[in-house]
């Protein structure tokens, strides 16, 4: 069901600039379908992140993010080598979680 | 002696098997190919691919064709033109901007209305920033040539039929197509001609 | 932080653009504005998602056959697929006919995978609920050439063909509104609202038909490939409908794709 995420960390010093591509249909619930019928709300509600295993962010997300979102975030404390998650959660029960490992340099 | 006249009856054969060998004519052959590959779909009828007398005429000379073409081909198209028979060629510009902003109609996606498409080439009315460039600028259209009736009727008709007044004009013949009618051109020319229109203040 | 850019070129927008009475503008300052929106806007694409759908197609056994299009020669040899794009539209001797990209996966798919051309041809562009795998794997074929330069043959006398089909394909003004491609293609800074038409004669502006695509959609968040851009324009022509991933197509592509030759390609694109 859901799809990979793309996730990208660039180190500045000890600092990681994490850029995450979701994808993610992000339905509002408003949004009529060509029949005319409303088509259910599916958005994602969490994101977390975790640096060696500790969440190091967590956000509540609302529908209003748009479709096929991005997420930008800066981490404190990065090295390379360490291992970076992303997990997502939306509110029809539907969850993913990809992992990258930071590199130098990158 | 005999091998100049040998190599000079090879050359010669040569220039024969080129002569010979006529040119490929592109243009029947992409032709035909969008013949083959292209279908019919919605109110958009293969009928669409042929050329009409104003089409080959601009297609033939790159849409530069020569003066007395021009002049023949503008001189039927205005002929054909229907003018409004009540003689009265100033709607409601109101409803005129409506139209011009509206660019749906004629499409296989289309089923219902036609809109002007005005604003997706012509600057016109003063409140709209959002128009293309592919046209002249038509605002202050009756200000700056007055608003006399040849000015009228030179704009009914080239709203009507633009290739009446120059021939390879990019601009579609929206009253000749029957893609717009008689009142919503009478419509779009009060947008360009009424003194009261946004377009000349 | 999008938002606020989005809203800052907005107001940079309204503010260069507006209207200027009966002058005509020679260098349109909303195209440079645009420019800058979608360097902004590529640097986290979301047709990177489809790429990575793309790739995983490209290698995933599918189809009456059971077979990954591992096997299906782009041009450079079975499965090599690094710089493929950027030297298509190019003649194959398989099918003896000039192909572009999206027409020679679906040949792929057909031949090595047993799908049909009629059921890949029935729904070929993307939707909201749906995006056809050509789509997705056309969009992994073309960023294995991101940052190469656009070389599309001319040896072969069938691609010298293409080209010159295309060109007069691309003159060719017909339908009900007597439009062209060149009428909105072959002139300088000329916008149709405020969508910028650039002029594919001149090899300097012919990049921007290569250029963008595949590209992100936004509006619609949406991928479509430049297959789906040309039965848009067409239709747009108030012309019938181009059957899709035809020779016709591969034609018009050629012309345009020839004249961006020795341009770089930075790979799949996004658009407003």
């Amino acid at each position: 069901m859901a799809e990979p995420m793309k996730i990208r960390a660039t180190l500045q010093g000890d600092v990681a600039d994490v850029r995450v591509l979701m994808a993610h249909p992000m339905e509002t619930g408003l949004r009529k379908d060509a029949a005319g019928k409303l088509v259910p709300l599916h958005f994602i509600q969490t994101i977390t992140a975790q640096l060696n295993g500790k969440t190091v962010f967590s956000a509540d997300v609302s529908q209003a993010v748009s479709r096929n979102p991005v997420f930008a975030f800066k981490v404190k404390g990065a090295k390379a080598g360490d291992k970076l998650s992303i997990t997502w959660q939306d509110n029809q029960g539907d969850k993913r979680t990809d992992e990258i490992v930071i590199r130098a340099g990158s | 002696m005999r091998l100049a006249s040998a190599g000079r009856l090879a050359v010669a054969a040569a220039l024969l098997a080129s002569c010979a060998t006529p040119q490929r004519d592109y243009r029947a052959d992409a032709l035909a190919m969008m013949q083959r590959d292209f279908h019919a779909k919605g109110i958009a009828g293969m009928d669409r691919l042929n050329e009409d007398s104003v089409q080959a005429a601009c297609n033939k000379a790159k849409d530069n064709p020569p003066q007395e073409v021009a002049d023949k081909l503008q001189k039927e198209q205005l002929a054909a033109i229907k003018w409004p028979a009540d003689g009265k060629l100033l709607g409601d510009w109101k409803s005129g901007e409506r139209i011009a902003q509206d660019g749906r109609g004629m499409t296989w996606s289309d089923t219902g209305g036609v809109g002007g498409s005005c604003y997706n080439c012509h600057q016109i009315g003063p409140r709209e920033s959002s128009f293309g460039t592919v046209g002249p600028s038509l605002y202050q259209f009756g200000k700056l040539r007055g608003y006399g009736a040849d000015i009228q009727r030179y704009a009914y008709g080239k709203i009507y039929n633009a290739k009446a007044y120059n021939l390879c004009s990019q601009m579609p013949r929206m009253g000749h197509v029957g893609a717009l009618t008689e009142q919503q051109m009478k419509d779009l020319t009060a947008l360009l001609m009424d003194p009261a229109s946004p377009v000349n203040q | 932080m999008k938002h606020a850019l989005v809203l800052g070129l907005i107001a940079a927008i309204a503010a260069t653009a507006a209207w200027l009475p009966a002058a005509a503008q020679t260098a349109d300052p909303t195209a440079a504005e645009f420019d800058k929106f979608r360097e902004i806007m590529e640097q986290d694409n979301p047709a990177e998602l489809f790429e990575m759908k793309g790739e995983e197609l490209w290698r995933t056994r599918r189809g009456p056959k059971n077979a990954s299009l591992e096997q299906c020669d782009l041009g450079l040899g079975p499965g090599v697929v690094k710089g493929a794009y950027v030297l298509m539209p190019r003649y194959f001797a398989d099918v003896d006919r000039v192909m572009d990209a999206e027409a020679r996966i679906v040949h792929c798919m057909i031949t090595l995978q047993g799908f049909t051309y009629a059921e890949l041809a029935k729904q070929p562009f993307s939707s909201l609920t749906r995006t056809p795998e050509p789509v997705s794997l056309v969009t992994y074929v073309a960023a294995q050439s991101r940052g190469m330069k656009v070389a599309a043959p001319q040896s072969h006398p069938k691609e010298r063909a293409a080209y010159a089909m295309g060109k007069e394909i691309f003159f060719y003004r017909a339908g009900a509104y007597d439009f062209s491609c060149a009428s909105c293609h072959s002139v300088d800074d000329k916008r149709i609202r405020t969508q910028p038409m650039p002029n594919f004669t001149k090899p300097e502006q012919a990049i921007r038909a290569v250029q963008g695509w595949p590209g992100y959609r936004m509006t619609g968040g949406v991928m479509h490939s430049v297959q789906w851009r040309l039965e848009d324009c067409f239709r747009q022509q108030r012309f019938p409908e181009p059957g899709y991933a035809s020779e016709t197509l591969s034609a018009l592509l050629t012309y345009v794709t020839v004249n961006a030759n020795g341009h770089v390609y930075r790979g799949p694109g996004i658009k407003r």
